[in-house]
């Protein structure tokens, strides 16, 4: 099993309140070192709340934002910073927002052929065939092609910014919410599409959502993000089912699900980012919480099989 | 193209500006080959000859040169001059903003700094500069009147650079291989041409005066060669005798500003989406209603909705939003109305209160019932005093409905005010108590905080307060809980259901989510394109739907614990409301659907509440009937 993709400790942090001179007031931390793993081949599905960091991870493994710390190797490969083109032949990023991811003064056709020319220099006549090949992929009509975004449904935009990921030709995928915009039952015909592309092509996804649901039913693995770090990381068919970190358990709860009574009363909220307590973030809101969680922060360790969670008292099975 | 300048010339005024612009152009290109007399030829002894004279139309000036001619021949020079300045102006400010909005950072800073310094001189002062220091002449006027005129642009064009700058298909490019260079060049600079045409069109006009000002001077045209600030300035002396030599230049340049001031604004308001789109035309305070006498009422209910149709008309355009649909709310009940985007259903809960924008939203059928009271024929002072006080609303996205420079606990206070005369400390006590109801920690300090101040989840919950102020018997919730995570969601969920048990809430939930219809409403009905095709009480209506819409889009919900799996997609788009199908507007995408689907008005039929609109209900539904 070849590796796809590795972060080493990757963290981000953000200056809060710049001054003209001198150091900024206080440092946002949006991604906590993070060391995650992706085969080729596999779907790894990423899933937090607002603001835990999930999108600022995803921009910095395609060189959108530059980390302030750790390193990113893709295919075995350290990723150079200095060549944003480098990035775009290996790595792909499918945006949440189909609408506003489509320049709206380019045609369809003018917004695909910019990878084939800038990525891969290809001619005018083997663009042409590329283009129809991968328009054939995504399941829209050659038609589409000289009309501009405005024209399309959210998941007809979202198949074209499939469609543009497909032309770099890169094998790895990131998919940040690439559903959460669209219609369930659109929604539903936008996750098959990914599911026969990966199928077709070989590639490897980083699968971003809010949504525990969509996660599950796209991913091999699923890794839990919380206040900017992953606190439980395990197959998608155990994690929901079998959740070890507390969080992991309230969130599996707390989505509203046919046939379940209300989730029960869960108080609390993210800490103040700006001044985070020591140890586990999730004490405040934990039952479990201990002494042990509000001094020391507890690290990602294995608790069973190739299941992982950051907790000083992980649930039973 | 033909769409901009229908636009355009709807305007009445920005077409008759283009029309006298467009014969004074016409003019001033067709001046060589004009019968006309040379400009400069002086014949001083016939200088000062009043209009109509012989030879001369207008008359000739203090050497005795024929001012038509000279009138022409200055018109030309002066608007080549304030046309190019306006050019080179427009290119160099839009130039330094797209830069500078773009990079950003300290960059943007130096720019911009350094653009406010030049901006903080008064221009004429700079062009009088500017002009001492290169010496007199057109030439130099033009560069003067630009590089004056260069801040207005770059710091416009920046301001639009820079909300595009963050948009995602900027990132995008720049995965695709793009450098910075081309991704200005290619994806933002088409974006900013449009603000670059409305900023020069408003200020050519201005450029036109400053040069003739400079030349009225002296410090433009030389002599003899004539522009119109020049042709006033020498006509000056003789303003008393020989007043037809200055009102000749004055009025041109007065028709040349006024025509494409005019045009300007028409072409601005063409070019602006937002006008475009009707911004500018002040909604009504409550919903037009156009209709027929209202049906009668067809039950018992709190609130019942009867056949109910509204509509949005846009010119030619008619989309029929809602397209007849019958509800009915019990007291305490808690009714939910699912549907994808698009399906009427938003449309149905704004139109009870009379909250749909008019233009372009028209109720054109239906009747509206709150213990009887038809809503829809009620004055608007009878409706501000039931909106809030007997239904109230939740909406979507709180930081939105919430205002952001009142403390929330003020909102609550006039939002009980309103309908209560009660003292400002009594208002601001029961609005603690309200934030405490809602389970707010700290109501009292709360309070006290701005909108931005709380997190999604407290702002809804100030919503719900909001809603909750005057102790309604109705709550029309539009998705209150899309926009928050789902620990939240939960938390305001439970607050919900609370508050129905304690204090009878009769609460109809909008919503696109099975799982929170299904752990929080009695009833449940599904919308699709503006009707209801399926309702009934939740669980029937979960478990075994009958309509092959509601029966599908349940299957391609995936559901946690389900595993991996392929989902069953429904093929298709829902219709748009403009363009509806006859019969069965889901006939295109049901795999059952047969000829009769698709002619003739299908009925909502079916008994004890549980009815369906198909004419083949699903087997499972059968069976459990």
């Amino acid at each position: 099993m070849s590796i796809a993709l590795q972060t080493t400790d990757l963290a981000c942090s953000f200056p809060v309140g710049k001054r003209l001179i001198g150091p900024p007031r206080a440092m946002l931390h949006a991604v906590r070192p993070t060391s995650l793993t992706v085969a080729a081949g596999e779907t790894l599905g990423i899933v937090g709340e607002s603001g835990c960091g999930k999108s600022t991870l995803a921009r910095m493994l395609v060189g959108l934002q530059p980390p302030s710390a750790g390193s990113i190797e893709i295919e075995g490969a350290a990723l150079n910073r200095a060549d944003p083109a480098a990035f775009g032949r290996r790595i792909q990023y499918v945006f949440q927002d189909p609408v506003s991811s489509l320049n709206p003064r380019k045609t369809v056709r003018q917004i695909l052929e910019v990878p084939l020319i800038r990525l891969h220099g290809m001619g005018r006549a083997a663009r042409a065939r590329r283009i129809d090949e991968i328009f054939d992929a995504v399941n829209l009509r050659p038609e589409f092609l000289d009309r501009y975004p405005h024209e399309f449904s959210g998941g007809q935009a979202q198949r074209i910014g499939i469609a543009r990921a497909l032309a770099a030709a890169a094998r790895i995928l990131i998919l940040d919410e690439p559903v959460s915009a669209l219609d369930v039952s659109v929604q539903a015909q936008v996750l098959n599409l990914l599911a026969d592309l990966k199928a077709e092509f070989g590639l490897t996804y980083l699968f971003i959502s809010h949504d525990l649901a969509v996660v599950e039913a796209v991913s091999d693995r699923i890794a839990v993000l919380y206040f900017g770090a992953v606190v439980e990381e395990g197959p998608a068919e155990r994690i929901f089912a079998a959740p070890r970190h507390p969080y992991t358990r309230l969130l599996a709860e707390s989505a509203p699900q046919v046939g379940r009574p209300l989730g029960g009363e869960a108080a609390g909220e993210l800490p103040d980012p700006l001044d985070p307590p020591p140890g586990c973030a999730f004490a405040g809101r934990c039952a479990r919480a201990s002494e042990l969680c509000r001094r020391d922060t507890p690290r990602l360790r294995p608790i069973y099989g190739d299941q992982r969670a950051a907790c000083h008292h992980p649930l039973d099975a | 193209m033909r769409l901009f300048l229908r636009l355009l010339f709807r305007n009445r005024l920005a077409g008759f500006g283009a029309v006298v612009l467009g014969a004074i152009v016409l003019l001033a290109l067709l001046t060589p080959i004009l019968p006309l007399q040379p400009p400069n030829a002086t014949d001083t002894a016939n200088r000062f000859l009043r209009p109509l004279s012989a030879g001369h139309p207008l008359g000739t000036d203090h050497l005795g040169r024929d001012l038509l001619s000279r009138l022409l021949w200055g018109t030309r020079l002066s608007l080549a001059v304030g046309f190019a300045a306006a050019l080179v102006a427009a290119v160099l400010g839009a130039a330094v903003g797209i830069v500078a909005g773009y990079a950003g950072g300290r960059t943007d800073n130096v720019t911009m700094r350094g653009i406010d310094m030049l901006m903080a001189f008064p221009y004429i002062l700079l062009a009088l500069a500017i002009v001492a220091a290169l010496g007199p002449g057109l030439m130099n006027a033009l560069i003067a009147v630009a590089v004056v005129n260069i801040p207005f642009f770059a710091r416009n064009i920046r301001g639009v650079t820079v909300s595009l700058a963050h948009r995602e298909f900027v990132d995008a490019a720049r995965l695709s291989g793009l450098g910075h260079g081309r991704i200005l060049l290619t994806e933002v600079l088409p974006n900013v041409v449009p603000v670059i045409v409305i900023a020069m069109s408003t200020t050519v006009g201005w450029m036109i005066l400053e040069t003739a000002g400079l030349s009225f001077l002296g410090l433009g045209s030389q002599p003899p060669r004539a522009d119109l600030g020049s042709m006033l300035g020498e006509a000056r002396g003789a303003m008393i005798s020989a007043p037809h030599t200055s009102l000749v230049p004055g009025a041109m340049i007065l028709l040349i500003v006024m025509s494409i001031n005019l045009l300007g604004d028409g072409v601005r308001d063409a070019l602006d989406p937002r006008l475009r789109s009707g911004a500018l035309a002040r909604p009504m305070a409550a919903t037009a209603v156009d209709r027929d006498p209202p049906p009668p009422a067809q039950g018992e209910g709190l609130l019942r909705i009867d056949g109910l149709q509204t509509e949005f008309r846009m010119g030619a355009r008619v989309g029929r939003a809602v397209g007849g649909v019958d509800l009915s709310l019990a007291p305490g009940e808690c009714v939910g109305l699912i549907g994808e985007s698009g399906s009427g259903k938003s449309v149905t809960a704004l139109s009870v209160m009379g909250l749909v924008a008019s233009p372009p939203g028209v109720i054109t059928a239906g009747a509206v019932r709150l213990d009887g009271e038809d809503l829809l024929g009620a004055s608007y002072g009878r409706l501000r005093a039931l909106r809030g006080n007997r239904v109230a609303y939740i909406f979507q996205d709180p930081l939105s409905t919430l205002h952001p420079l009142y403390t929330v606990g003020e909102q609550l206070a006039e939002a009980i005010r309103v309908h209560h005369p009660v003292s400002r400390a009594e208002a601001h006590a029961r609005a603690v108590k309200l934030l405490d109801d809602v389970r707010i920690p700290n109501a009292a300090e709360r309070a006290g905080a701005y909108p931005h101040e709380l997190s999604g989840g407290m702002r809804q919950r100030v919503g719900i307060a909001m809603a909750l102020a005057n102790d309604p018997d109705v709550i029309i919730a539009d998705e209150p809980t899309t926009a928050l995570d789902v620990t939240v969601q939960a938390q305001v969920l439970k607050l919900l259901h609370d508050l129905r048990r304690s204090r009878g809430l009769a609460i109809l939930f909008i919503t696109h989510d099975f799982g929170v219809v299904a752990q929080l409403c009695d009833r449940v009905a599904v919308m699709y394109a503006g009707r209801i095709v399926e309702e009934g009480p939740t669980e029937a209506v979960l478990n075994a739907p009958a309509h092959p819409y509601t029966a599908r889009l349940i299957d391609c919900v995936p559901e946690l614990g389900g595993g991996r799996r392929r989902l069953e997609a429904i093929p298709g788009l829902p219709p748009a409301v403009d363009d509806l199908p006859p019969g069965c507007a889901f006939a295109p995408r049901c795999a059952k659907a047969q000829a009769e689907c698709r002619d003739g008005d299908i009925a909502l039929a079916g008994r004890d509440g549980r009815r369906v609109r198909c004419l083949y209900p699903e087997p499972a539904a059968r069976a459990a009937q």
